[in-house]
């Protein structure tokens, strides 16, 4: 807690004045009236040379080009998916984009690639006024079999891998499973000691705010 | 108007000990409803309200959808035992029109252009009532908003303003709503200085209008200062 007193995070509120657009430049999370940046979140501030921004605490997903997802499929189509990505809009894997090798729509069943209920890993495509566009034409791209879903606040997603990689890596290898991070939100979790991978998750969704949390969920694994 | 013989303001004090231009104890609480995506409640004394957000989400039936924008709907019910005689359960014509006229205070804060074809839901819910409640209903409208994480413009406070035996005074309580001669709710932006929200039930002169309006503006900086305590506390352990 005494690291906390010298370099506290910065909490902002909706509307609060955090910056003139003359000197800064303004990032997520802020929006310019006159010549004076605002915040829209209640969130945290970040300010980096003359760029401001403010990551926000909670809210839902909002899709964006190239972003890595977990969704699930809702809907099977004539050409196409209809997926749940987590998001207030629904994303739409079309066939062309879906699989590989070339079907006829009119005698291959399209339930034979992706079912209802199954989950991908996937990359958003496109997005334009909620309509959201996805791909599995990415080397990253697969379905994941088996597992479990749970979800956490997107904005939480980066504190969740940790720099490099190194907060899931450690969850990772001291629970024994295999982690999966959409950027929307969504965890998928498959290995052996499941739950305590959740719980260590969830610990992190809480407590995203405060410093030295790599050290206590060490400490929680062990 | 009803009226009453009782007198309203004696001594340069109202029913409750309060001074004209005193508000009754305010408390408020982020994050009340687990399920809900933000959730708060408010308490100006006696009235308490409950306000459950959720959203940006998909929008049914599908007509109601806008492709440009998205939408607010918004639901203000009291609860049957918030009163002293029971309310009868269910929207009537007075929770319909508060409904509305609070749908569009909250209108010009949300950046629902970003949004096209989804809805923000708010559902309040009074449990107490002692006079003002929409405009409590807007304070916890507000915090449950920002604790939900939808961009907005600004915070927006409520707080009610009105005139007694020709005194002017703040934050009515049951009643003084009852028996002013004049009750004006008032919403606004705190750091804007833009009102959204501006009703009048009674008789008041141009000038004594200003001059509630004057009142109310100054003294909901307080208020603001409160929502944002609240805000900072739920984050801060």
């Amino acid at each position: 807690m005494k690291k906390n007193d010298k370099k506290s995070r910065e909490i902002t509120v909706p509307g609060e004045l955090i910056g003139s657009s003359k000197t800064f430049k303004s990032g997520y999370g802020t929006y310019i009236e006159g010549d004076k940046i605002f915040s829209e979140f209640v969130g945290i501030l970040q300010k980096k040379d003359d760029y401001v921004s403010v990551i926000p605490l909670s809210g839902v997903y909002i899709p964006q080009r190239n972003d890595r997802i977990i969704g699930v499929i809702e809907e099977v189509q004539k050409f196409g998916w209809i997926v749940n990505v987590n998001s207030a809009w629904d994303g739409f894997l079309p066939t062309s984009e879906g699989i590989d090798d070339y079907v006829d729509v009119k005698k291959v069943k399209m339930e034979r690639y992706f079912d209802v209920g199954d989950i991908i890993y996937t990359q958003v495509n496109d997005h334009k006024k909620g309509d959201v566009q996805l791909t599995m034409r990415t080397p990253i791209a697969r379905k994941l079999r088996g597992g479990v879903i749970i979800k956490i606040t997107p904005s939480k997603v980066p504190r969740l891998i940790g720099k490099q990689g190194s907060m899931v890596t450690l969850i990772k290898e001291k629970t024994g499973t295999i982690i999966r991070v959409g950027q929307n939100g969504l965890v998928w979790i498959s290995g052996e000691n499941v739950d305590k991978a959740i719980k260590s998750i969830k610990m992190i969704e809480q407590k995203s705010h405060i410093f030295g949390l790599t050290e206590e969920i060490s400490k929680l694994l062990s | 108007m009803m009226k009453t013989d009782e007198k309203m303001i004696v001594n340069g004090k109202r029913l409750d000990g309060r001074k004209p231009d005193e508000m009754r104890e305010i408390k408020m609480e982020v994050g009340v409803i687990p399920n809900a995506d933000g959730s708060a409640k408010v308490s100006f004394g006696k009235t308490t309200a409950i306000a459950a957000v959720y959203g940006p989400r998909k929008l049914f039936p599908r007509h109601k959808q806008k492709s440009d924008t998205g939408i607010i709907q918004y639901n203000y019910d009291m609860a049957t035992f918030s009163v002293d005689e029971r309310k009868r359960p269910g929207p009537g014509r007075r929770e319909t029109e508060i409904s509305k006229v609070s749908r569009l205070a909250l209108e010009p804060v949300l950046f629902l252009k970003d949004f096209p074809k989804t809805t923000v839901d708010v559902f309040i819910e009074i449990i107490e009532a002692d006079g003002s409640t929409r405009v409590t209903a807007i304070n916890a409208a507000s915090l449950a908003l920002a604790d939900a994480g939808v961009p907005m413009r600004d915070l927006i406070v409520g707080l009610s303003g009105g005139m007694v035996n020709g005194v002017p005074i703040i934050d009515l309580c049951g009643k003084e709503d009852n028996y002013c001669d004049a009750d004006v709710p008032i919403a606004f932006l705190p750091n804007k200085n833009e009102i959204t929200l501006l009703q009048m039930d009674g008789r008041l002169t141009p000038e004594e209008t200003k001059s509630i309006v004057r009142n109310v503006l100054h003294a909901g900086k307080e208020v603001y200062k409160k929502q944002v305590e609240a805000l900072k506390k739920k984050y801060s352990e």
